[in-house]
């Protein structure tokens, strides 16, 4: 890990040390996989941060885990004062997935909750119009969740052992 | 008591505000997303939009198959400008890999890359004319897009979704028709790109119409996560491709043009000064471009070897069995890689399980991202600007639901 | 002073139909007339959603201009179009939007679906897309390519064109058009 890493991990353990999980570095971006209840101080303490300035929003995204029935929200922010990355992962029970909303500390966070939601099932409380955005509003599971299939399983026309499925 | 207000505060509404639906079918060139908008007269008091009208589940499309065929599925977000999400995407698999990319094949994609912007702002400038009442850009600098279009086509044989290069580099060199068109393309473009700008650029008709219209505080695009000329419109001169280069566009001068209100004018005037920077990229490329070869001959997992050794090798003769049929070995990882779209921050974050395909592959798309402000911006505005607004603002339905 | 030599234009005019012609008078059959008026007015109706729209404005533009062939006017109202052309991928989401579309054209109605989207899902097999718009209007020419070349959506509106030309008059009130509108449970 280089100086600003080691910086910006340590601005981070200054306040939460009991709540981070690990620090890596894969591939030269810093990402720290935190515990799930104190995330929105976190991203909120480095918005404020006089040095660190963590006030963009790059992108915010769920995974699925099937194999420790976990989904993960990824949250990547960037600061433009300093140009620093950094990628925070909160780890969400499958049965259970919720968090609370970004949307106070960042706008743009609304639609990309609203995905997240639409793709994954996780509920983020306080969010101020949780429902489907880009699948049709009636539908009632959550199709990036790994269990459901890529092909809408009704069609009659396209047969699967042509397609090697 | 709080409900009696609220009552009434609908009945008022309902007499005195009308809907309109500035519904999912458009005039041909924005794409679709619905707007149900409750207007005063002609004074927008509140917009509601629907996007997913062109959903194609791209995120769980990629999951399924191996990484050179995702790159077809990269094309079809931002149409306009296919090759720079081609090229990205190869930069990310790239950097999963650890490929080391020699520099001619860099400046060959910055070449590229930059026509491709070219195409991009010329149709949503163009379009801005179009939607003020000015045809006659659209008609002009349209032939244009053809002869870039015939560029693309030497060098990939297809004209819009290009699928362009190979992870690696480029499946072959550029050949000397592409060389003389894109050399055609210099020489004759920046007359008819003068003759377009003399038209509307200090025309009083469209400087009324566009001065003012949509605008969007420095403060707030940033809270909304605006990237691209967009953002660059409202005053802060954030550009990937300054901020963490890539491919070799260190090694050339270009500036960044910033504006001052975030509105539509600003937005148009910051389109067609990156259209300029662009050719001077081109050039300064064509310049220095250095001789080697144009693949990395270090991913031979990933590059297929050449028809000749195919037929005549063994070792080329399996590499190429492993990567059509996706047996390649990719190390496990997780990176993001971003570049600069024609709308922004295109960012790519890729978790690798292993596999032969990803297991996670997510979309930084900017147009997502930033039409979520849309709402705010016409808030209070007419109807005509609104419209405006939206075309200036670029919004690409491919990008828009992926 | 040198005469100048008459050369004949490259502009190619309509061709007449078969017919008996003399001085100041040119007899046919009236379906022939219609017909040829019919197929060199069309008003298309450019339903362009994805990346084909792009290429659709390739084909507006000058270089493959699609005026030529009488579509110089664009309509964006289905009430006054004659050819509706769906270029694109239709999402399950906008299945019912081009629906109600195609059902608010008047007769005689024509439908182009351009590009491998349109005509059965294209690359897209997935949950959200719809396999083809056939599943919801019925569907004149198909024309394939992801996206097709400016010249075949110009072939697939000459096709159009022959179909058009072709048709009869009673067609529409046939059994057999009301059967297969029937089929889509369109009434």
């Amino acid at each position: 890990m280089d100086t600003t890493h080691e910086q910006i991990a340590g601005i981070i353990k200054e306040k939460f040390e009991s709540e981070v999980l690990s620090v890596e570095t894969p591939y030269d971006f810093l990402t720290i996989h935190f515990k799930k209840e104190k995330i929105i101080d976190l991203i909120r303490y480095l918005y404020d941060h006089p040095v660190a300035k963590f006030q963009f929003l790059t992108t915010l995204c769920g995974i699925h885990y099937p194999d420790q029935k976990q989904i993960a929200v990824m949250y990547q922010l960037h600061s433009l004062v300093n140009n620093w990355r950094i990628r925070i992962k909160i780890y969400l029970p499958e049965e259970n997935a919720v968090t609370p909303t970004l949307t106070n500390v960042f706008a743009a966070a609304n639609w990309m909750e609203r995905e997240t939601y639409d793709f994954f099932g996780i509920k983020f409380t306080g969010h101020p119009d949780l429902r489907r955005i880009l699948n049709v509003e009636d539908m009632i599971i959550f199709p990036m969740r790994k269990e459901y299939p890529l092909e809408d399983q009704t069609r009659e026309d396209k047969k699967d052992f042509m397609f090697g499925r | 008591m709080a409900d009696d207000a609220i009552k009434t505060q609908h009945a008022v509404e309902e007499n005195r505000y009308s809907t309109l639906n500035l519904g999912p079918t458009h005039p041909a060139t924005h794409g679709i997303f619905q707007n149900v908008l409750t207007m005063d007269g002609k004074v927008i008091i509140r917009s509601e939009p629907t996007i997913g009208y062109i959903h194609r589940a791209f995120e769980k499309l990629s999951e399924r198959r191996p990484f050179y065929q995702i790159t077809p599925l990269t094309d079809r977000m931002n149409y306009c400008s296919a090759p720079i999400n081609n090229i990205g995407w190869h930069m990310t698999v790239e950097k999963l890999i650890g490929a080391e990319i020699p520099k001619r094949v860099q400046y060959l994609r910055v070449i590229i890359m930059e026509l491709a912007r070219i195409s991009d702002h010329l149709i949503c400038n163009t379009v801005i004319a179009v939607d003020t009442g000015a045809l006659t850009g659209f008609v002009y600098l349209f032939q244009f897009r053809e002869l870039i279009y015939e560029i693309y086509e030497q060098i990939c044989g297809a004209r819009l979704t290009t699928n362009i290069g190979r992870i690696g580099g480029f499946e072959r060199d550029f050949n000397d028709v592409a060389w003389a068109k894109l050399d055609k393309f210099l020489k004759e473009f920046p007359e008819a790109l003068k003759e377009f700008e003399n038209l509307v650029k200090r025309n009083r008709i469209f400087m009324d119409r566009t001065i003012g219209a949509g605008p969007i505080a420095a403060a707030r695009a940033l809270n909304y996560g605006f990237t691209g000329p967009n953002l660059r419109a409202t005053g802060v001169d954030y550009d990937v491709r300054v901020m963490n280069p890539y491919s070799s566009y260190e090694d050339f001068d270009f500036i960044i043009p910033v504006g001052l209100n975030g509105d539509t004018y600003d937005r148009f005037m910051v389109r067609q000064e990156e259209m300029w920077e662009s050719m001077k990229i081109i050039r300064q490329a064509i310049e220095k471009l250095p001789d080697g070869p144009f693949f990395s001959p270090n991913v031979p997992d990933f590059y297929l070897p050449p028809k000749e050794e195919v037929y005549n090798n063994m070792e080329a003769l399996i590499y190429h069995f492993k990567i059509v049929m996706g047996e390649t070995d990719v190390p496990k990882g997780e990176v993001y890689h971003c570049v600069e779209g024609g709308n922004g921050e295109l960012g790519f974050y890729l978790i690798s399980d292993g596999g032969r395909t990803p297991f996670r592959l997510h979309f930084r798309r900017p147009c997502f991202i930033y039409y979520q402000a849309y709402a705010e911006m016409i808030k209070g505005a007419n109807i005509s600007d609104a419209i405006l607004t939206m075309s200036s603002m670029n919004v690409i339905a491919g990008e828009l639901d992926a | 002073m040198q005469s100048t030599q008459t050369r004949t234009t490259d502009i190619k005019l309509v061709e007449k139909p078969d017919g008996y012609e003399g001085a100041g008078f040119f007899a046919t059959s009236l379906d022939k007339v219609v017909g040829m008026a019919r197929k060199n007015s069309i008003w298309p109706l450019p339903f362009a959603t994805s990346c084909c729209g792009i290429e659709f404005m390739a084909t507006m533009g000058a270089h493959y201009d699609l005026a030529r062939f009488g579509s110089e006017r664009l309509s964006f109202s289905p009430r006054q179009a004659d050819l509706l052309m769906v270029m694109g991928t239709i999402a399950k989401k906008m299945g019912p939007v081009l629906r109600q579309v195609y059902e608010q054209m008047a007769e005689p109605r024509w439908v182009l679906s351009v590009g491998a989207c349109a005509c059965s899902g294209g690359i897209f097999d997935t949950y959200s897309v719809l396999q083809g718009i056939d599943r919801i209007i019925p569907v004149d020419v198909y024309v394939p390519g992801c996206p097709p070349r400016p010249e075949q959506i110009i072939n697939g509106i000459m096709k159009i064109q022959q179909l058009v030309e072709s048709e009869s008059r009673r067609r529409r009130d046939s059994p057999e058009y009301k059967a297969l509108l029937n089929k889509y449970g369109i009434e």
